[in-house]
Order: C-alpha cells, then structure tokens, then sequence
C-alpha cells in the first residue's frame, strides 16, 4: 500500500474538519477525493504530507509514519496545494531550478518525468511565474512537485477555477503520470473528473461517504433516475416539486433529474399531470445515474 | 425581436499596452435573459465583464449597461447593477446581519428599506438562527446564496454573477441555480459566467469567449445542433481547445 489511513480525526478549535477517516491507496492507483469546498480534503493532503498533526488516529505513505519518519516522507512524496504556491517574482526556469535544488537533484536529472508537460511551458521559461495564465501556472506547479521524482503526488484541487479545456488536459497528463508508476491521490469539487480515477471517496463534511470504482458507485445505485424536459424549466422545477410521489428533482445540464419514490412509477401519469400543467414540448425518458447522482442521494 | 436590450455592446475593444485582451465584440442581452458568458482561462472575460460593470475604460468601442453608457456614466452603471464573485463576496468579520446593513448602505437605501430588507432576506433564506453569527460560520454556499440576495438589494435590473459557484456542493449549487431561475421570472437579467459546463444548459443563451473575440453565441440548443455534438461541454471543448 502506498498510502493507508487509520481513523484519522483533526478538528480546529470546536469544529471538526475530518472525523474518523480510514482510506488506503494502492501502489501506482490513481485516487480521487471527491467532494465540495469545507468538505475536509485541504485537511487530509495536509496531514498527509505532514504539514499537520492529526488529533487522533495513524498515517503512512510510502510506508513511512507521518509523524515519526516526517523527514523521509518530504523527500518522497511532491504536493501540489490548491494555492498557487510557487514564487510569483521567480521566473518558470527559476522556479523548477529552485525546487530541483531544494530537493537535492537537478532538472536534467529526472527531466524525463517532467519533459511531457514542461515542453509546453518552455516557450515561456523566462517569465515570471506570476505573469503565467492559469493553465500555464498549473503546469509549472506540477513541473515543481514532480521534479524530484516522489512516489507518491498529492495534488490538491488542481483543476478547480480551471476551464474545461485545461482540465481534460490535466487529467490526460496524470494518466500519463500514473503510467511512469507514480501513486496519486487527487482532490476535486468536479464530479465528472472522478471518472477518470481508479477508485474515489466522496467526502462530505469530514466524512467518507463511500469508497469504490466510479464504474461500481454508479452500477450500485439503486434508484431510477428520468430526464424530464419542457419548454419553461423554473415552471417545471416548481411544478415536479409538488409531484405527490416525488422523491428528488435536480437541474443536470439539459435535463432536469427526476427521481419518483413510488415502486411502479407511472411515467405516462407523470406527463398528463405536466400537460394540465400547460407544459410544452415535454420529454421522459430513463437516464443512466451520474457520480453527481449518488453524491447528492448520500 | 421587440425585447428590449438591457445591454447592448458594440465593437468594444481593449488593450494593455500591446496586448489586446478583448477584441471589438458586439452583442446584446435581452431584458430577463439569462445570459452565459463563457470563456477559456485568459480569454478575456474577466476584462470584458469588468468593462460592462463601470469599473474599467474600454479603449474603444460603446456599451451601454441599463441605460448608461460605460465611458461617461459609470458610476450611474454601477448603481443599476448587482455583482457578486466567487472571491469577493461578504467580509467574514462581519455578522450576517451587519453585512446586510452595510450593503444597503452603500446601494443607497433607507434605514426603513434596509430593515425590511434585512428582515426580508434572512427569513426567505432561513438563516433566522444564525443572523448575529459572523459571515466566516456560513459554509461557502450558504455564503454565495448570502451573497447574491445581497447584490440583488436595490433590486437591481441586472446582476453580474462571476463564477458564482465554484467549488460549492452539488445540492446547493442546484438551489443557487434555482434562486437564479426565480429571479429572472421576476424580470432581472443574469449574467453570469461559469466553468461547470452543465450550468450553460441553464442559460437562455450562450456566448463563448475566445482569445479576446466572441467565437460564437447562441442557445445552448442552437449551439449544439451547430457544432454537432450533445453538450456544451463538447461545444466548449471544439471551440477553446488547443488555445492557452
């Protein structure tokens, strides 16, 4: 195992930021913490990469103690933090020179790690980090955690205030990453990135909610979930919420998903009742169950 | 189309030195609309949107925002308009309640409207419990919902939302986009922008920012049906892919 966590407990003053945790991750596994804003994911990478004493429970990654082996731990694992946390007044070279020395190696030495991605930012090698676009930033971060070729890389909301374009494009580089052997545990507040992750942990409020394959989350979800569409969406929002046997209704992109609580749901009553409603244009069918989907039912 | 304009953006242009950051876009939002204003990282919406609210120059090109024209009436833009941002919201030193008092005052209401307001707004969100509690206790999306009753105080006629949402729950960025949707029926314009490709689907229209130019605007239907494709995710990925 590369990194196993054992009733990990941290709260800050009186409110519990991570309560009672148990994860393991395997060796080269890509695994997502999966989860909003205050759900506990800062505390964990912190308390990982011992930055952080937890109150209660025990930690290794890469077979080390968090709290007894910190020293070998620093040396063998990279962490990106969700700030951006690289010298905004060094230049891009002088960044990735910096923390190569601070790591006791040198760029030429593990450059086949970082080659992939650092390309992409050498164009711009003399500017100041500072002066980077957000993906530019993200990848010379990442450049800078991978320069001393940890282990394990633990990468913090990466992708968050990300667009979409850069965030496939820093997915498909950790996949890349995962293929040189390299462990990670990612966190994100994207439910459609946890596809991309071996196994995930929703995690919401300090607790784990789950544990498994996104394929399984999804396939164990045990609910039926209907697309419902018509012309004027905030009418049919209000109008489904009155639905005598609903059980949940979500807006999810196009759609909106409907989930009845009735067994032998009915889906032709459903439409008349919209109809008398004077809806327009409205369409039922069954739709496959997202990450998101299960998220919001736990 | 008789609707009336509530922004309306001619050839508006620009530029930091030699760089121009928005080049010469042209489009209007609909009264009631709601509007996606969508765009890679460092595609220039930030500075379009700071243009549209009153609070930078344009270099050339015209606005008009609620009536007002950018260049020579901005502060009476800003008075017509609601804004909210992910990063600036509420000051977190400051209880509930007194944040709500010091918005209505710099939006120029009465004492009188500012305590009906007050009353108003902490009763439809529910937060009767912990309205003498500071902002900080608030978990973000309660903050951001917080945050938008707020901008909308002086009931303006359109709000600016920048990327409202980012990193809030899916729940409750759900009930976000359902205060959206309410508030629109009443008849205020939403601009917003965004990077969760499934809250464009909720925009009445969509215009996609890149590299400075407006690549395309339409619905999220049209745009689809355009480009071939089943999401604005994959409309996003066609038009922004392969630019930094």
């Amino acid at each position: 195992m590369s990194i196993i966590v054992q009733n990990i407990s941290k709260s800050y003053n009186d409110i519990k930021a991570v309560e009672n945790i148990s994860f393991e991750v395997k060796e080269g596994e890509l695994f997502g913490l999966i989860g909003p804003d205050g759900a506990g994911k800062t505390t964990i990478f912190r308390i990982l990469t011992t930055l952080l004493l937890s109150n209660e429970g025990s930690a290794t990654v890469a077979d080390f103690d968090v709290v007894k082996d910190y020293k070998s731990i620093r040396n063998s694992v990279g962490y990106m933090p969700g700030k951006f946390s690289l010298y905004q007044d060094l230049t891009v070279e002088e960044n990735l020179t910096f923390f190569a020395t601070i790591f006791g190696t040198t760029i030429e030495e593990n450059y086949d790690l970082i080659k992939d991605i650092y390309i992409q930012i050498e164009p711009f090698k003399k500017r100041r980090a500072g002066a980077l676009s957000g993906g530019m930033k993200q990848k010379l971060a990442l450049c800078c955690a991978l320069i001393h070729k940890p282990k394990v890389l633990f990468l913090d909301e990466p992708t968050t205030g990300v667009d979409p374009v850069s965030r496939k494009e820093f997915w498909e580089m950790l996949k890349q990453l995962q293929k040189k052997g390299i462990t990670i545990l990612v966190s994100t507040p994207y439910m459609d990135e946890a596809a991309m992750c071996d196994r995930i942990a929703l995690i919401q409020k300090g607790k784990i909610l789950k544990i498994d394959s996104p394929e399984n989350v999804t396939k164990k979800y045990d609910k039926i979930i209907y697309d419902i569409r018509a012309k004027d969406t905030y009418q049919l929002i209000q109008d489904l919420k009155h639905y005598p046997s609903q059980y949940s209704v979500f807006a999810f992109g196009e759609y909106l998903h409907y989930i009845d609580k009735k067994q032998n749901f009915n889906s032709t009553e459903l439409l008349t009742y919209l109809q008398n409603k004077n809806h327009t244009e409205i369409e039922i069918h069954i739709s496959n169950p997202t990450i998101e989907d299960v998220f919001m039912d736990l | 189309m008789n609707q009336e304009k509530i922004i309306n953006v001619k050839n508006l242009t620009k530029t930091f030195g030699s760089f121009t950051a928005v080049k010469s876009i042209s489009f209007d939002v609909n009264q009631g609309e709601i509007f996606g204003f969508l765009g890679a990282n460092g595609a220039g919406k930030t500075t379009a949107m700071k243009m549209l609210i009153g609070i930078s120059k344009p270099t050339s090109g015209e606005a008009v925002v609620a009536g007002f024209d950018v260049k020579t009436q901005s502060e009476m833009v800003k008075k017509s308009i609601g804004y909210m941002s992910q990063k600036f919201s509420m000051y977190d030193d400051l209880t509930i309640k007194e944040n709500i008092t010091f918005f209505g005052g710099i939006y120029g209401l009465s004492r009188i409207q500012i305590k009906e307001k007050t009353a108003e707004l902490i009763y439809e969100l529910g937060l009767e419990e912990v309205a003498d509690k500071l902002v900080s206790a608030l978990p973000l999306g309660w903050k951001q919902k917080l945050s938008f009753s707020v901008a909308l105080l002086h009931e303006p006629k359109i709000v600016f939302l920048d990327e409202p949402t980012g990193g809030v729950d899916p729940i409750t960025r759900r009930q976000f986009w359902e205060m959206i949707y309410a508030e629109a029926h009443k008849g205020t314009t939403i601009f917003v922008t965004t990077h969760y490709m499934d809250e464009a689907e909720y925009c009445d229209r969509v215009s996609i920012m890149v590299e400075g130019s407006i690549e395309a605007l339409d619905s999220p239907k049209n745009l689809k049906k355009q480009y071939n494709v089943t999401s604005m995710n994959d409309v996003f990925l066609k038009l922004a892919r392969n630019v930094e």
